[in-house]
C-alpha cells in the first residue's frame, strides 16, 4: 500500500485520531452484540487466534500489507471461532476452557511462527508484524484509513439490514429459533463482523486492547439504557471519543494504551453516575426504600397499638410505642411524621392523625394479606409469618393485594377503614362492577 | 528475537525443560479448579491484570527480586478479583464482560506504567509475552538452581502445600459452592484463596517462559485431564503429566525448528488435548462417533427384526422382499451395513428376493415388539395417552427396554394378552 498522506491533506496526529475514532465507533457498535450475547471474550481469542494467520500470510505474501495480513489474521480468527464451538459442542471441555485453549494455544503457533519468520535470511520488510502484537498507531497509512472505512461501512451496513434479526438473537435466541429464523447463520454473521472489526484493530491498538475496544465501549454504555439501537448508539459515541481522547491526553504514551485508559475513564463514570443500574443511583435507591420501610413499620406500630379502641383514636404513649419494636431512631422518624401531618404528639404521648389513620391501615392491609398469603399459599406456620411479611409487604403489587383483600374481608379480618370507600358520584359504566365494591 | 542454536548441550537443555515442566505443573496444580469451577479465562485475565502490580511493586522495591514481585501478584489478583466480583454482582455486568474491562484496564495501565517510569530498564512487555526460556540456564543461581527454576519451584510447592490442607475444602467448593457454604466452609474465601495464588504462580513463571505459556498451561492441561478421568486426584497427576510430557515435546521441536521455546510447548500442549479430544476413551469425539454409530446401526438391526416380525405376524405367506424393507428404513449405508450384520450373524435369510426370520432372529424380534407392545398398553393404562398416540414413543423407546424392566412392565399391567390395538403381545 502507498503511503498518500497529502491524497486526504491530514497530518499524520489528524489520521491517528480519524483512525482511532472510526475503530472505536465500529468495536462499539460490533461489541455491543458480543457483551449481550455473553460472547465478551471472544473478542479477546480472536485478537490472539489472529497472530499465526499474520505469520503464515507473512511468509506466503513476504511483505507487510494491511490487507494480505489482514485475510490471513481473518482466516485464523475464524478457524478459532470454529474449534471452539467444535470443542464446546463435542466434548465434554466447557465453552469458558475452550476459548482459554484455543486462545492460548493459537497465539502459542503464532509466537513460533513470527520467531521463524523474522529470522535472519527470510527477506521482506518485517517491520510492523509487532505492531500486531502491540499495537502502532503511528503506523496507519492513509490506505489503512480507506479499509477501516469500507469495513466500518459494511459492518454499518449489516447491522441496519439485520437489526431486527440480531436484536431477537441477542435478547431470546430460543424464540428466533422457534420463529424458524437462520440463527445460526445470524450468529455466524455476528461473529464474522466482531472478526473483521478486530482484526482491522490489531495492527492499531494491539491484542489486548483491541479486546479492550470491543468490551469497554458497549459494557458502558449498556449502563445507560435499556434499549439496543440507544446502546449502539451511545456504545459507538463512547468508542468514537476514547479514540482521539486517548490519543490527545496521552501524548508520549503507548497509544494504544491511552485510548483504552479513555474507554475505562468512560466506564468508571458509568459505574458510578449511570441513572439506574449506575452505583450512586442504586445506593440512593435502598436508602430511600429503608427510609419508607422505617416509616411504613411506625405507621403500622401505631395502628396495632391504637386498634383495639378504633374508631375512636387512642392517645399512645411513647414508652409503649418505643416497647412496641426496636427502632433505630425513634425521634427522627416521630418528628418526619409530624411534619407530614400523621401524627400529633406531646413531650410523653403520640397519637394517630385522621390522615394518619388512613396511610396506618391501609399499611396493615397489605401486611395481613400477605401473612394471610404466607399461611394459605406458602403454608408457613402462623407464628412465622410476621417477620417474612415484615421484609415484602413493601414490595407487593397492587393486583395481589387486591385477591387477597377479599378473602381477608370473608374472614372478617380486614382492618378498620378500608372498606369503607364511598361510592363514587357519577356513573362508572358497565363492565366496572368490581371496582364498586 | 535471538536465537541459541549454541545450548543443545544437554545441561543447559535440561534446566530447560525442567523450568518448563516445573511451571507447567504448577499452574496445573491450580489450572484444575480454574476448569472444574468454569472459570478458566479468569487464569488469561489475572495473568495480563499482575503487570501494575508487578511495574507497582519493581517501582518501591528498586529490585526485581522475588519477594515484593510475588507480593504485588498477590495484591493486584485479590484487587482484580474483587473488582471483577463488584462489578458482576452490583454494578450487573455480565461475569464475562466484567472480567474483560477489568483485565484490560489494569494491563492498559500497567503498559502505560511501564512505559513512564521503567522504560529502557529491565522491563520488557514482548518478554511477558513471550519470555526467555532460552536465557534460563545463564539466569543467576540461587541454591544451585537458575533463579526462575528456583522460583517455580517455590510457587510449586506452595500450591501443593495448598491443596494438601485444603484439599476436601477446594473439592467441595469447586463442585458444589451452595453446599460448601451451607456447610460453613467460605466458598468465597476459597474463591479468593485461588485466585490469588493464580496470580502468584503466573507472575512465578512470567520471567521464564511468558504468559502466553502460563495461560495455556494454566487452561490446556486440566482440560486434558478432564477429557480423560472423572475424579479429581487423578485428574490433578493427569495434568501434572501433561505438562511434563509439554515441555520435553515442546524443548525438543523448538530445538528442531530453531524457534521459541515456549511458544512451542504451548503448541506441544494444545496438540496433547487435540490427541485427547479425538481419541480419549470415554469423552473423545472418535468414541462418541464410535458408539453414536454403534447405536444407530442397533436401531437400524432391530426395526429391520420388529418389520420383519410384523409382517410375518400379518400373513406369513407373503414375506418382505429385500427392497420393500430397504425402502421402508432408508437407504442409507447405515441401513444397508445393518442388513449385512443380520444376515451375517445368521438372524433373516434371503429366499430369492424375500426376507425371511431365522429361529434365532424371530425369538429377537419377539422381544422387541414384546417390549413395543408392553410400552403402549402401559402408556395407554397408567398414563391415559390416546390410542393414537402411543406408537411413536413405544418405537423410540423399544430399543432400550431390558429384561428387569420387561418383567416390571408385565408384572404391573398383569400378564395382559394384548395391546391396546388389540395385537396379541408375544410372549
Amino acid at each position: 500500500m502507498t503511503e498518500l498522506p497529502i491524497l486526504l491533506g491530514l497530518a499524520l496526529s489528524h489520521k491517528v485520531m480519524f483512525g482511532t475514532a472510526l475503530l472505536g465507533s465500529m468495536a462499539g457498535i460490533v461489541g455491543s452484540f458480543a457483551v449481550l450475547r455473553g460472547r465478551s471474550l471472544v473478542g479477546d481469542m480472536l485478537a490472539h487466534s489472529a497472530l499465526p494467520g499474520i505469520g503464515l500470510a507473512f511468509l506466503i505474501l513476504g511483505s507487510r500489507s494491511m490487507l494480505g495480513l489482514s485475510v490471513g489474521a481473518l482466516a485464523s480468527g475464524l478457524l478459532a471461532i470454529g474449534a471452539v464451538t467444535v470443542i464446546a459442542r463435542w466434548t465434554r471441555t466447557k465453552e469458558d476452557a475452550a476459548i482459554g485453549i484455543v486462545l492460548s494455544t493459537f497465539f502459542g503457533a503464532g509466537v513460533v511462527l513470527l520467531s521463524i519468520v523474522q529470522k535472519p535470511g527470510i527477506a521482506g520488510n518485517k517491520a510492523g508484524l509487532d505492531s500486531y502484537l502491540f499495537g502502532e498507531p503511528g503506523n496507519m497509512l492513509t490506505g489503512d484509513l480507506v479499509i477501516l472505512s469500507g469495513v466500518g461501512a459494511a459492518v454499518l451496513l449489516v447491522v441496519a439490514l439485520l437489526f431486527k434479526e440480531f436484536k431477537l438473537v441477542c435478547f431470546d435466541i430460543d424464540f428466533a429459533q422457534s420463529q424458524g429464523w437462520p440463527t445460526l447463520m445470524l450468529d455466524l454473521l455476528m461473529m464474522a463482523s466482531l472478526a473483521v472489526v478486530t482484526i482491522v484493530g490489531l495492527p492499531i491498538v494491539g491484542v489486548i486492547l483491541m479486546a479492550a475496544m470491543i468490551i469497554l465501549p458497549a459494557a458502558t454504555a449498556r449502563f445507560w439504557t435499556n434499549r439496543l439501537h440507544l446502546m449502539l448508539l451511545l456504545a459507538a459515541g463512547f468508542g468514537l471519543a476514547a479514540g482521539p481522547l486517548g490519543t490527545y491526553f496521552g501524548k508520549g504514551l503507548p497509544a494504544g494504551a491511552s485510548i483504552v485508559l479513555a474507554g475505562a475513564s468512560f466506564f468508571v463514570i458509568s459505574v458510578l453516575l449511570a441513572p439506574q443500574r449506575g452505583v450512586l443511583a442504586q445506593v440512593l435507591a435502598e436508602y430511600q426504600l429503608r427510609k419508607r420501610m422505617t416509616r411504613e413499620h411506625l405507621l403500622r406500630s401505631l395502628y396495632e397499638l391504637s386498634e383495639s379502641n378504633l374508631p375512636e383514636l387512642t392517645k399512645l404513649s411513647l414508652k409503649s410505642v418505643r416497647d412496641y419494636r426496636h427502632w433505630v431512631s425513634l425521634e427522627k422518624l416521630l418528628e418526619q411524621e409530624v411534619e407530614k401531618g400523621t401524627i400529633l404528639r406531646d413531650a410523653e404521648h403520640v397519637q394517630l392523625t385522621p390522615l394518619g389513620l388512613r396511610r396506618a391501615s391501609e399499611l396493615t392491609k397489605a401486611h395481613r394479606l400477605w401473612e394471610m398469603y404466607l399461611v394459605q399459599f406458602a403454608n408457613i406456620a402462623p407464628d412465622h409469618v410476621d417477620r417474612d411479611a415484615d421484609a415484602i409487604e413493601h414490595l407487593l403489587p397492587e393486583a395481589l393485594l387486591l385477591e387477597l383483600e377479599q378473602k381477608l374481608a370473608d374472614e372478617g379480618r380486614l382492618p378498620y377503614l378500608v372498606a369503607e370507600v364511598p361510592l363514587s358520584p357519577h356513573d362508572l359504566g358497565s363492565g366496572t362492577q368490581d371496582s364498586q365494591r | 528475537m535471538q536465537f541459541f542454536s549454541d545450548i543443545v548441550n544437554p545441561s543447559a537443555g535440561t534446566w530447560i525443560v525442567l523450568t518448563g515442566a516445573a511451571t507447567n505443573v504448577a499452574c496445573a496444580m491450580v489450572g484444575c479448579f480454574l476448569v472444574l469451577r468454569r472459570m478458566s479465562m479468569m487464569g488469561d485475565a489475572l495473568s495480563h491484570a499482575v503487570l501494575p502490580g508487578l511495574v507497582v511493586a519493581f517501582l518501591l522495591s528498586g529490585s526485581i527480586s522475588i519477594v515484593p514481585l510475588f507480593l504485588g501478584a498477590a495484591a493486584v489478583g485479590l484487587l482484580t478479583t474483587f473488582l471483577t466480583q463488584t462489578l458482576h454482582q452490583y454494578a450487573r455486568v455480565p461475569s464475562d464482560a466484567s472480567m474483560g474491562v477489568v483485565f484490560t484496564s489494569m494491563f492498559a495501565f500497567g503498559v502505560v506504567l511501564v512505559k513512564k517510569y521503567v522504560a529502557g530498564l529491565h522491563f520488557d512487555i514482548a518478554c511477558v509475552y513471550e519470555g526467555s526460556l532460552e536465557l534460563v540456564p545463564f539466569a543467576e543461581p540461587i541454591a544451585g538452581l537458575p533463579r526462575p527454576l528456583f522460583t517455580t519451584l517455590l510457587v510449586l510447592l506452595a500450591n501443593l502445600v495448598l491443596l494438601i490442607f485444603l484439599w476436601k475444602e477446594l473439592k467441595l467448593s469447586s463442585f458444589d459452592a451452595n453446599l460448601a457454604t451451607t456447610m460453613g466452609f467460605s466458598a468465597t474465601a476459597l474463591h479468593y484463596l485461588l485466585m490469588t495464588m493464580v496470580a502468584v504462580t503466573t507472575v512465578a513463571s512470567f520471567e521464564a517462559v511468558g504468559s502466553i505459556l502460563v495461560v495455556a498451561m494454566l487452561i490446556v492441561p486440566a482440560a486434558t485431564a478432564h477429557l480423560l478421568c472423572d475424579r479429581l486426584s487423578i485428574m490433578l497427576a493427569l495434568s501434572a503429566a501433561v505438562g511434563i510430557a509439554a515441555s520435553v515435546l515442546g524443548y525438543w521441536a523448538a530445538i528442531y525448528w530453531d524457534t521459541n521455546i515456549a511458544g512451542m510447548m504451548t503448541v506441544a500442549v494444545g496438540m496433547l488435548y487435540g490427541l485427547a479430544v479425538m481419541f480419549s476413551p470415554r469423552y473423545g469425539i472418535c468414541s462418541t462417533l464410535v458408539s453414536n454409530l454403534q447405536m444407530s446401526l442397533r436401531v437400524f438391526r432391530e426395526d429391520l427384526l420388529a418389520m420383519l416380525y410384523r409382517v410375518e405376524e400379518l400373513d406369513a405367506s407373503k414375506p418382505l422382499t429385500a427392497a420393500e424393507a430397504r425402502k421402508a428404513l432408508g437407504s442409507g449405508w447405515q441401513s444397508r451395513w445393518a442388513m449385512a450384520n443380520l444376515f451375517r450373524a445368521g438372524h433373516i435369510d434371503r429366499r430369492g428376493d424375500q426376507l425371511q426370520l431365522t429361529d434365532r432372529g424371530r425369538d429377537d424380534a419377539r422381544r422387541l415388539v414384546r417390549s413395543h407392545r408392553l410400552w403402549e398398553t402401559y402408556l395407554v393404562e397408567h398414563l391415559g395417552m390416546p390410542l393414537d398416540h402411543v406408537h411413536e414413543p413405544a418405537h423410540r423407546i423399544e430399543h432400550f427396554i431390558d429384561e428387569k424392566m420387561l418383567q416390571e412392565l408385565d408384572a404391573e399391567l398383569k400378564r395382559k394378552g394384548q395391546d391396546p390395538h388389540g395385537r396379541e403381545i408375544p410372549e
